[in-house]
């Protein structure tokens, strides 16, 4: 059982990180002001996840051998969503339900309700510290499978993420992947030179230090280059004996000119002309994706 | 007053019998926030140190690897450390990734209570019971005695879901005998009598016990309850024995504000009003002290509990 049954080239993933991003902007305009930005900046990785690195099978999705994913930046559960209803795991128009009562794709990922998501999340920090359990109990379990967990730059603040980091290298945990969505803002972030620049949470270098001081393995890439991501993943799981993080260097709204690397786009919802231009540039003339 | 036979501390019955649950339940797995030499999970860690992770003093984490742990294959983790590290820091890790995905993970709660051991006020947490028993999906079991350590253990492992299990640190009389068996949400008659109704729990139980011997030689005739499952509370047996008496008070090593009183009065104020008395540690923190010391400021001795009965008794008339 594995998800091979069809493989999907780069030019794939391409376009179902395209399709998502459609799809992520349709229920943000039909729930009206979630978020966006931090959804658009993680799609591409997303797609490379779902289509091209993890062992999952949606008709299964508790399926114990599985490959596991975390967003542990769960405010951007609805880039999750969608990826898993491009995969398959329920129907795309399923989507339209986010944050609507009794819906199964809340705020926040819950674990409860919603198939494929492995962790729930959304205080930021724990799902981080739930995949680590996730890989220690693997390993304890005799299980082969790869945990991936995705955080955010701004996330990278709260001190669980780091007290996580110390025990993941004194375990030596090379069965999980973390993926740090460097979009280099937050929702209100640090005022740089006039009141509407933000500078990053971390400059320079000053992220992959942090990790690197911290025993990780530290791999930086282009996060909305696809190809270049992939090959980041498999240079972190051919790294034996420590934990490896993937610093993804990506842009905010990334996919839509006006919101790109725009702090404004953390959490908005475009008025009619703006989500017009939107799905223009999204190339979705029509309106909705397939 | 009367004298019990004297028993183990909780948190070594504990840890002897987890280790000795794990000879054969494979599933058991400890993750310790750097504890393990005083809340005793290191008898565990001796007997099964490849079940044994050491997670350092990064209590949130812990619990939150904890969880993850819980959702692969069909392990139980046990995570342990200090009451107040447990319930106070670590409590968003519990409410987010343990009870709300109702996660079968058993927060082992050491040194719990007043008698923590010349720690004082950060590691003193009186109102663990009120923020556990408030979280949904949580149980809350607190054991009075080495026996009933060792049954509810088991009760509470064969239970899929998250508990919050408290234990103390010193010796502790033993009032049930070898073959009592503990019963996941039930209360116990341990005394009958005609006069008042009194509910305690955990390992105040036993002052409890040692007021109410006291009482009878005043005339006064305690009908004792030890209450081991603050959460979900055994209704049924509060209200039928709280008539028994009509007279009802509570005492508990812990605060008065939403514990184990507050429980039972707010089940009584719904279904059976009568007159209700909480008696246990006030609206405050906890500081350094030997134990009777502390007993004795704090106003939960067993001769504090004999006279907060006694008084509410003669209130009566």
């Amino acid at each position: 059982m594995t998800q091979a049954t069809k493989t999907y080239t780069p030019e794939d993933m391409a376009e179902y990180a395209r399709r998502a991003r459609v799809r992520i902007l349709e229920p943000v305009q039909h729930a009206g002001g979630r978020h966006v930005g931090g959804p658009f900046s993680a799609a591409d990785m997303l797609a490379a996840l779902y289509f091209g690195v993890m062992n999952v099978d949606p008709d299964n999705p508790t399926w114990e051998d599985r490959d596991r994913f975390v967003l542990s930046k769960g405010h951007s559960s609805i880039a999750l969503y969608t990826m898993l209803a491009l995969r398959g795991y329920f129907p795309v128009e399923e989507l339209l339900t986010f944050d609507s009562i009794n819906s199964r794709l809340q705020g926040h990922p819950d674990m409860t309700v919603t198939p494929g998501v492995d962790m729930s999340s959304g205080s930021l920090g724990l799902g981080f510290a739930g995949a680590l359990g996730i890989a220690l109990g693997g390993k304890a379990d005799g299980k082969d499978f790869t945990t991936y967990v995705m955080l955010g730059d701004g996330e990278c603040n709260e001190g669980i993420v780091w007290e996580g980091a110390h025990v993941a290298a004194r375990y030596g945990l090379d069965n999980i992947v973390a993926i740090v969505d460097f979009n280099k803002l937050q929702q209100t972030g640090w005022v740089g030179n006039t009141f509407h620049e933000r500078i990053s949470p971390y400059l320079g270098d000053a992220l992959a230090d942090r990790w690197r001081a911290f025993e990780w393995h530290v791999v930086e890439v282009d996060g909305h280059d696809i190809p270049a991501f992939l090959a980041a993943v498999e240079e972190a799981k051919a790294i034996e004996g420590k934990p490896v993080v993937i610093i993804a260097h990506t842009i905010k709204g990334k996919g839509v000119s006006f919101m790109e690397g725009d702090y404004r786009w953390h959490s908005k919802v475009p008025n009619d002309e703006q989500y017009a231009q939107a799905m223009e540039e999204l190339g979705e003339t029509e309106g909705g994706a397939a | 007053m009367t004298t019990m036979t004297m028993g183990k501390p909780l948190r070594v019955a504990m840890g002897e019998k987890i280790a000795e649950m794990a000879e054969t339940d494979k599933r058991l797995v400890v993750l310790d926030g750097d504890t393990a030499v005083s809340t005793r999970t290191d008898i565990f860690q001796e007997a099964h140190p490849e079940r044994f992770f050491q997670t350092g003093i990064a209590e949130m984490n812990m619990l939150g690897m904890g969880a993850g742990m819980a959702t692969v294959g069909d392990l139980i983790p046990i995570v342990s450390t200090f009451s107040a590290f447990i319930a106070s820091r670590a409590h968003d890790s519990i409410r987010v990734l343990i009870a709300q995905p109702k996660l079968n993970v058993k927060l082992m709660s050491g040194y719990s209570g007043l008698l923590a051991g010349m720690t004082g006020k950060t590691h003193l947490l009186f109102d663990d019971i009120p923020i556990m028993r408030a979280m949904a999906n949580m149980v809350v079991v607190c054991p009075v005695d080495e026996v009933e350590t060792r049954s509810a253990l088991e009760a509470i492992i064969a239970y899929d879901g998250p508990v919050y299990f408290r234990l103390n640190r010193g010796n502790t009389p033993i009032i049930f005998g070898d073959d009592y068996k503990f019963e996941l949400g039930k209360a116990v008659n341990v005394r009958a009598g005609d006069d008042v109704t009194v509910f305690a729990t955990g390992v105040h139980t036993a002052r409890a016990l040692e007021a109410a011997e006291a009482l009878a030689n005043d005339g006064i005739d305690v009908n004792l309850v030890h209450v081991p499952t603050v959460k979900p509370l055994d209704v049924d047996t509060i209200v039928a024995e709280a008539k028994k008496t009509g007279l009802v008070l509570t005492t508990e090593e812990g605060t008065i504000i939403g514990g184990l009183g507050g429980a039972i009065a707010e089940t009584l104020g719904e279904l059976a009003p009568m007159p209700v008395r909480r008696h246990g540690l006030q609206d405050v923190f906890g500081e350094s002290g030997p134990d009777g010391a502390l007993l004795d400021k704090y106003g939960i001795s067993a001769e504090h509990v004999a006279a907060a009965i006694k008084e509410f008794v003669a209130a009566q008339e």
